[in-house]
């Protein structure tokens, strides 16, 4: 028997090396992995949570956060290739002026 | 015997199973029938009937020298016959090979996992076959490479789609995910084939499109790629792509059967929980596998390539309709009480 | 023994996504990534969860990040070539910022051990039945809502990644 809250500070400690890679790197795609990668602790923490109080409504959140996921995906994605089409580069240093 | 040890002994007997004896067999099966097909003989020089061609192959494999690419991505380029055999390995633990068993007092699913999800292990499983051309592919650092793996990996998403439609139609008069379920639906009631007739093409069209087999296998063609996402490969290597590729084969097939065919059951026959009905049960379900390859090997010397775009068209405007409104009726005649 | 199972799930999750914030190279990134969502699921299934692993595995990694690898091969991005010497502070910064949070993160979730009761997993905890029940009663408006959303993804998507006017068009633009 495993206590839940070792899971809930996993997902913790998961959602902080998102949040380093979100904050430091310069690879658009890579920023977006580390979102997605918080994403996916958050979901760690709403089954620990669904475990812990017996309540299966934090499956039911994980499941829509998995689709809601999925369709960020498509668009950000989409996005990094409209932007990569005009500037030819996904550093997201160099694309950082609305408009010149 | 604890539930564990169990299931090991049932998942180490079939891939013993599967990775010993169907891909040879297979191997020999494919070269003579192609060679009927084609109107000349085949291998019939090793062994009786040529049927120690497939360890000559295996053993030629073995010997051959062990290339890997200078400017290749040494840990994608490895890791690429590795990830084929991923699905191989993993998808079958869901399909029920044989009635249940009674040992030591208590009955026995002849499952490796008799899990509540049982489908959807396997189409979560073989989703990850895509991994292991995607790898393939860009580790090569090669252009025939690359266009292969990418039109691959964008053939099998897409008829994956399909598969996985066709698959909840058959799970909807089922009410239940597990495989075991559905023989016994199959078993009270008709065989799935004759019940869901559009959705039986459907599954069959899709099962070519994600073995990449025939005539849907530009990813691999030879007269067009090289050898597609396979073409740095060579010896062992190559070896372990088609050993999947086989392997791959065999387990959809048997998906096919026990959705649409029955599994190992037979019409009018109940089986008692010993052993030799299990194996009668077995044999069965290894009968209708066999008849599926020898469909696929048949298809395959039948047909004409699909072009690529003839491809996407085919399984995003034609197939994923025609699954979806399968499965639209389906669901109709669920609610109105007739299934 | 499920202790030992979820040892090794758990130092291979950190690991691996430790490789997808560190690692130079967006393809390793995302196959890195890929072991993680791995991991994941089997930490769902220890949880009592195994429908929602499954769904994980189908859906996140066999779908969404084979997306990922497409537009990285498509846009072939390389590996990043920073200088060691730029961005220090900020990783500096976001280093300490980050590990005061998870710090006070995983102090605050460690007190809900012993607090709630924590009964061994029943076969209707875990049941795919259950899930569906309250799904299509209590949470329907919101699961029509999801289909909507994904339908309007997919065209969003479809309209963003297409090219305006014939290929080459962006090279006309440059020479401009």
């Amino acid at each position: 028997m495993i206590p839940t809250s070792w899971f809930l500070v996993l997902a913790a400690m998961l959602f902080a090396i998102g949040t380093i890679g979100a904050l430091t790197r310069r690879n658009g795609i890579t920023i977006f992995l580390s979102i997605e990668l918080m994403l996916n602790s958050v979901n760690l923490l709403f089954v620990g949570y669904s475990r812990l109080l017996g309540d299966p409504t934090g499956r039911v959140m994980v499941f829509f956060v998995l689709a809601v996921a999925a369709a960020e995906a498509a668009i950000g994605l989409a996005l990094f290739i409209a932007i990569y089409r005009h500037r030819h580069t996904i550093d997201l240093d160099r694309i950082n002026l609305l408009r010149w | 015997m604890s539930t564990e040890v169990l299931a090991l002994a049932k998942y180490l007997v079939v891939v013993a199973v599967l990775l010993g004896l169907v891909t040879p067999l297979m191997v020999w099966v494919e070269r003579r029938g192609m060679a009927l097909i084609q109107d000349r003989r085949g291998p019939n020089r090793v062994g009786p009937l040529g049927l120690l061609q497939s360890l000559a192959d295996g053993l030629k494999f073995i010997f051959k020298e062990d290339i890997i690419p200078a400017s290749a991505d040494k840990l994608m380029y490895l890791l690429g016959p590795v990830l084929a055999l991923v699905p191989a390995l993993t998808t079958f633990v869901v399909i029920p090979f044989a009635p249940p068993v009674e040992i030591d007092g208590s009955l026995v699913e002849m499952v490796v996992v008799p899990g509540e999800a049982g489908v959807l292990v396997f189409l979560a499983m073989a989703s990850l076959g895509v991994y292991a051309l995607v790898t393939a592919g860009y580790g090569s650092n090669n252009k025939y490479s690359s266009m292969g793996s990418v039109r691959a990996a964008a053939q099998l998403i897409s008829y994956e789609l399909a598969l996985a439609l066709a698959v909840l139609a058959v799970l909807l008069p089922v009410g239940s995910f597990e495989l075991a379920s559905v023989i016994e639906y199959q078993r009270s009631h008709f065989w799935n084939a004759l019940l869901q007739l559009p959705g039986f093409f459907v599954f069959l069209v899709a099962m070519f499109a994600e073995t990449n087999r025939l005539p849907f296998d530009l990813p691999e063609a030879e007269s067009e790629l090289v050898a597609g996402y396979a073409t740095e490969y060579g010896s062992m290597k190559f070896a372990l792509f088609f050993m999947g590729e086989y392997a791959n084969m065999a387990i959809l097939s048997g998906l096919m059967a026990t959705l649409y065919l029955g599994g190992w059951s037979l019409p009018g026959w109940s089986p008692e929980p010993v052993w030799i009905d299990a194996l009668l049960g077995a044999g069965v379900l290894a009968a209708k596998i066999a008849l599926m390859m020898c469909v696929f090997v048949w298809v395959r010397f039948s047909f004409p390539r699909f072009r690529y775009d003839q491809l996407m068209r085919l399984g995003w405007k034609f197939l994923l309709p025609l699954a979806l409104v399968n499965l639209l009726v389906v669901s109709a005649l669920v609610v109105w009480g007739i299934y | 023994m499920s202790i030992a199972v979820f040892a090794i799930f758990a130092v291979l999750t950190l690991a691996f996504a430790i490789v997808v914030v560190a690692h130079p190279d967006p393809v390793k990134s995302t196959m890195s990534m890929v072991v993680v969502l791995f991991c994941l699921a089997v930490h769902f299934v220890l949880l009592g969860a195994p429908f929602v692993a499954t769904l994980q595995v189908l859906l996140y990694t066999g779908a969404i990040l084979v997306l990922f690898l497409f537009v990285i091969m498509l846009l072939n991005l390389q590996r990043e070539h920073v200088p060691a010497t730029q961005g220090v502070t900020q990783r500096w910064v976001a280093l300490l910022g980050a590990s005061f949070f998870a710090g006070f993160l995983g102090m605050l979730l460690w007190q809900a051990q012993g607090s709630a009761l924590e009964e061994p997993l029943t076969e209707g905890f875990t049941s795919i039945r259950g899930l569906a029940e309250i799904l299509f009663t209590d949470y329907l408006l919101p699961f029509e809502m999801v289909g909507l959303l994904l339908l309007v993804a997919v065209v969003a998507a479809a309209m963003l990644a297409r090219q305006l006017g014939p290929p080459g068009d962006t090279a006309e633009e440059e020479r401009r």
